[in-house]
């Protein structure tokens, strides 16, 4: 029984449990993933000269962070980690991969794990298009991995647990964080808070960091609007406009912008895997279908972690093991009832929490509405609200791949994955139809972009003679 | 409940059906149209976008021809740009394929008889205007009067044309039977509607054989999805549409530079489709070989990133011919369907010439090589 071939993609808190019980079932499971060393998202680790210790860069996960780092250290002889390594594609039980050194392989699985993680979600603002807008995670990435902050000015707009936890790293690091704005008013908290404490600990280090934003002097302000981020294409951001919650409007000088609304699940490997999607209201997206035991529409193919549903770190590891304990019964060997269920239940407490986080700190959709025609929508195509707007109105698009073709919203580098949700909302807000009969927008390989010289070269013919 | 009428009812919302539907009420037909999706979203959408007549068979050039003279003025016609560029079109032919480059001086000759000129280059003159191309090169033709064209664009730039004109389209609306009733045909779709015409014309692609086994004809047709994919965008510099030519599949690659930048890749082999769920699935080996094999076309791809793959369902016959015109046995049915990956451009040209045949009774177009019986004949 151990012969199976059992592939985990992602060393985030979800993949690294997920091989963790591989092992414990004596199996020698293949671990893709795309960063450098293990960790994911939130325990990404720096590069292997630098010195900072887990207690500075984890503040209160520094346990969570270490037990994950020295778990996958330690599983290191018994599996078959590919760092470096993109799955770019999924086909016929085989997943596609490119490595740092530009080798394509192909590798069959008997099980697949996705275990994926999540992006930045974000709301366009116009203006922010230009040079120092950051995505919240792209702020935290700079900090975490490469000690170094995305401006000497920098304001953080947003909403949502990750707003925080940025700026408080920023401030915590000496950065000079000029302010926080949060789209979401301060009342929103209140309905939330029996969902929040579900989640004690957790509620609680949300409280501690608004507390260190305020002793470090971080003026933060709820109910805020962005009107525009403003700047020119020479220098890039000089400042934020806003209207304040009591309606004023407020202009705030900086350099960057670190921006964000939560998170969303990275889910195109689940698309090519052929997962069947459904619309989840309480968050207005489109996500994998995933059974209470981690298994996805697809014989085969689990799904663990974020990558699936923004439950947070914690829910991510009980959830990648879950979903490896499914795949090992699936697959024939004994587990333990008891386990799973356990691991059910923390999922469904996780569960509980994120919705409130999703009450508390809500998705601005009102802002996609009153976004302005002049403001870029989609960055890589450079398609602007207007021209949404008009493929809706002169196109007859009332759905997102149909915008697509016809506008290019979602058609560039990323493939709509960073503005593919801001996207059917306007087209929603403009066609008067409720968002999830807008869809999403359908993910095709490559995940990401690869060079096409990596493919080879074709076998010139030879000269012969000499 | 009571059925739709007009005066022809089409199955298939591609660029055949949308074109067809135009052309027929600008001669003063009403026209409805059935779509199981969106328009224009399968072959017609997908496509690599090649307005291309050369390496056509020389008895389809005056359809191909006809089809341009409505390209060129498709923005007029439509109301809206469609990205078409008449940048020209090139084949080329590899060093150690000399036959082929011989094959296409023939071809030169003999197309110059139907309105297409093309341009012999090689050596230093090909390598000075085209300075990207591959050291494997040997030789090309240039169609200076060929182009391309943005298919996404396309099909619904025809049916909101046609809808402007009092086309009814019907999108999400699959026709599940077609039925010859007395002198009218009786279609109803999956959700119950149901239409009358006595003309029915069918441009549903790849789908089109069940229609057409209904009727009690035959036709061999399969189906099949070229493999396409994107590179980021880069300065416009590219004008033709370039391709290879020989007679191994898997060197026939072929590209395009869209005004935004991006080169459109397709060409070696081809994807397995899936027609009863309208979905095609991109195969990891075709996109690997396909990249290894436009380097030798174009060696600069190499350092460029590919940011998406695709593929559409498109329509084969044996012979590499459509079916186009007359039912052989029923009167008032019409076919254009099993364009073998050539379509797109035909698209306009087919539109009009149906048009013609239904509302006169004739057409210029010598439609014989196109016959549905053809295949009758050969299966008795
Ligand atoms: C930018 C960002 C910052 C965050 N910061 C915090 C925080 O500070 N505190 C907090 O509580 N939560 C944070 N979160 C949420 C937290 O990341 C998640 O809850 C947690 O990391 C989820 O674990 P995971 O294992 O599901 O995914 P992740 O930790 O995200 O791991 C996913 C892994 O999969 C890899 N991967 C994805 N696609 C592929 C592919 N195609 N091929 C190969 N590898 C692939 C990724 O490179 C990554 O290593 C953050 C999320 C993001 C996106
Ligand atoms: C990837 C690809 C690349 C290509 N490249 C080129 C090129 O560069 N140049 C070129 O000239 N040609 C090219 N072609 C060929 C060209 O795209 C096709 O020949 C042309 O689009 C066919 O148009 P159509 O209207 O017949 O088919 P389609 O566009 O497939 O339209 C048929 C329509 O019928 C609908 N339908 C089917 N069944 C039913 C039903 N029961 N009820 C209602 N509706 C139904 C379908 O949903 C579909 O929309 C390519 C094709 C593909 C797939």
């Amino acid at each position: 029984m151990t012969g199976h071939r059992v592939i985990v993609v992602g060393a985030g808190p979800a993949g690294v449990r997920a091989a963790q019980a591989l092992v414990e079932a004596g199996l020698r499971p293949i671990v893709i993933d795309e960063g450098r060393r293990a960790g994911g998202q939130i325990y990404r680790r720096q590069p292997d000269n630098f010195t900072r210790s887990h207690e500075a860069l984890y503040g209160t996960e520094a346990a969570r962070a270490r037990a994950i780092h020295e778990t996958f250290d330690g599983l290191a002889a018994q599996i078959d980690y590919r760092p470096e390594t993109l799955v770019w594609h999924i086909a016929d039980g085989h997943v596609w991969t490119l490595d740092g050194e530009g080798q394509h392989r192909s590798e069959p699985y008997d099980a697949l794990i996705l275990c994926t993680g999540a992006t930045d979600r974000v709301m366009p603002v116009k203006g922010w298009n230009r040079a120092g807008t950051y995505s919240l995670g792209a702020a935290q990435i700079a900090l975490k991995a490469q000690a170094c902050a995305i401006g000497s000015e920098v304001v953080f707009l947003g909403s949502g647990p990750l707003l925080y936890l940025v700026a408080s790293q920023y401030a915590k690091a000496g950065a000079n964080v000029v302010a926080v704005l949060d789209t979401a008013p301060f009342a929103a908290r209140i309905p939330a808070l029996p969902r929040l404490l579900s989640q004690p600990g957790v509620l609680w280090n949300g409280v501690i960091l608004t507390r260190a934003l305020k002793r470090a002097g971080v003026a933060v302000h709820h109910g805020v609007t962005p009107v525009a981020i403003t700047g020119d294409a020479q220098d890039g951001v000089d400042g934020i406009v806003v209207r304040m919650a009591d309606g004023s409007q407020r202009r705030f000088a900086c350099n960057a912008v670190g921006m964000g609304h939560h998170l969303r699940p990275e889910t195109q490997l689940a698309d090519l895997a052929r997962c069947e999607f459904a619309f989840d209201p309480a968050v207005r997206q489109w996500l994998p279908l995933r059974d209470g035991e981690g298994r996805s529409s697809m014989p085969g193919v689990y799904l663990g972690g974020d990558g699936a549903r923004i439950l947070g770190a914690r829910s991510a590891e009980a959830s990648g093991r879950l979903a490896a304990l499914t795949a090992l019964a699936d697959l024939g060997h004994s587990v333990s009832g008891g386990e799973q269920s356990g691991l059910r239940k923390a999922i469904a407490g996780y569960a509980r929490f994120a919705a409130g986080l999703a009450q508390a700190f809500p998705w601005p959709v009102e802002q996609a509405a009153a976004l302005p025609d002049d403001a870029v929508v989609c960055r890589c195509e450079s398609v602007t609200a207007g021209e949404l707007r008009a493929v809706v109105n002169e196109g007859g698009a009332r759905e997102a791949n149909r915008a697509k073709a016809l506008s290019r919203v979602g058609m560039g580098r990323c493939q709509g994955r960073y503005c593919g949700l801001a996207a059917a909302e306007v087209i929603a807000a403009e066609a008067r139809v409720p968002i999830e009969t807008v869809g999403r927008l359908r993910g095709a390989a490559p995940v990401k972009p690869l060079v096409a010289g990596t493919a080879g070269i074709p076998c010139a013919p030879q000269e012969t003679g000499a | 409940m009571s059925a739709a009428r007009s005066d022809v009812l089409i199955i298939g919302g591609g660029i055949m059906g949308c074109a067809s539907a135009l052309f027929l009420h600008q001669r003063g037909q009403s026209v409805t149209l059935l779509e199981t999706d969106l328009v224009g979203r399968q072959a017609s959408g997908t496509n690599f976008g090649n307005v291309r007549r050369q390496g056509r068979p020389l008895y389809q050039l005056p359809l191909a021809n006809r089809s341009i003279a409505i390209w060129r003025q498709a923005r007029e016609l439509l109301g809206t740009d469609i990205e078409y560029l008449q940048r020209g079109h090139m084949r080329v032919a590899y060093r150690d394929r000399p036959d082929a480059a011989e094959r296409m001086e023939a071809y030169a000759a003999d197309a110059a008889h139907y309105d297409l000129d093309l341009e012999m280059l090689s050596g230093n003159v090909l390598r000075d205007r085209f300075p990207w191309m591959g050291p494997d090169v040997l030789a090309a033709s240039l169609s200076a009067q060929c182009g391309h064209a943005n298919p996404r664009l396309t099909g619904p730039a025809f049916a909101r044309a046609a809808v402007k004109l009092g086309a009814v389209i019907h999108e999400n609306c699959k026709a599940t039977t077609a039925l010859r009733d007395g002198n009218e045909f009786h279609v109803v779709a999956a959700d119950g509607r149901e239409f009358r015409a006595p003309v029915l014309l069918v441009t549903a692609g790849a789908w089109a054989k069940a229609f057409v086994e209904g009727f009690g004809e035959t036709v061999p047709l399969t189906s099949r999805g070229p493999n396409m994919c994107v590179t980021e965008p880069l300065p416009y510099a590219i004008g033709p549409s370039v391709g290879v030519s020989t007679p191994e599949t898997f060197e026939s690659v072929y590209f395009r530079q869209v005004g935004r930048g991006n080169l459109v890749i397709g060409g070696s082999t081809q994807n397995q489709t899936y027609p009863e769920d309208y979905r095609v699935y991109v195969k990891p080996e075709n996109c690997i070989g396909q990249w290894q094999q436009i380097q030798r076309l174009i060696p600069a791809v190499r350092n460029l990133a590919i940011i998406r793959t695709w593929s559409g369902i498109e329509s084969y016959l044996p012979d590499d011919q459509p079916v186009m015109g007359p039912s052989a046995g029923v009167d008032g049915l019409f076919y254009a369907f099993g364009f073998c990956g050539a379509g797109f451009q035909l698209g306009p040209g087919v539109g009009e010439t149906m048009a013609e045949l239904i509302a006169t009774g004739s057409t210029d177009i010598d439609l014989s090589p196109y016959r549905i019986d053809r295949f009758a004949a050969a299966s008795e």
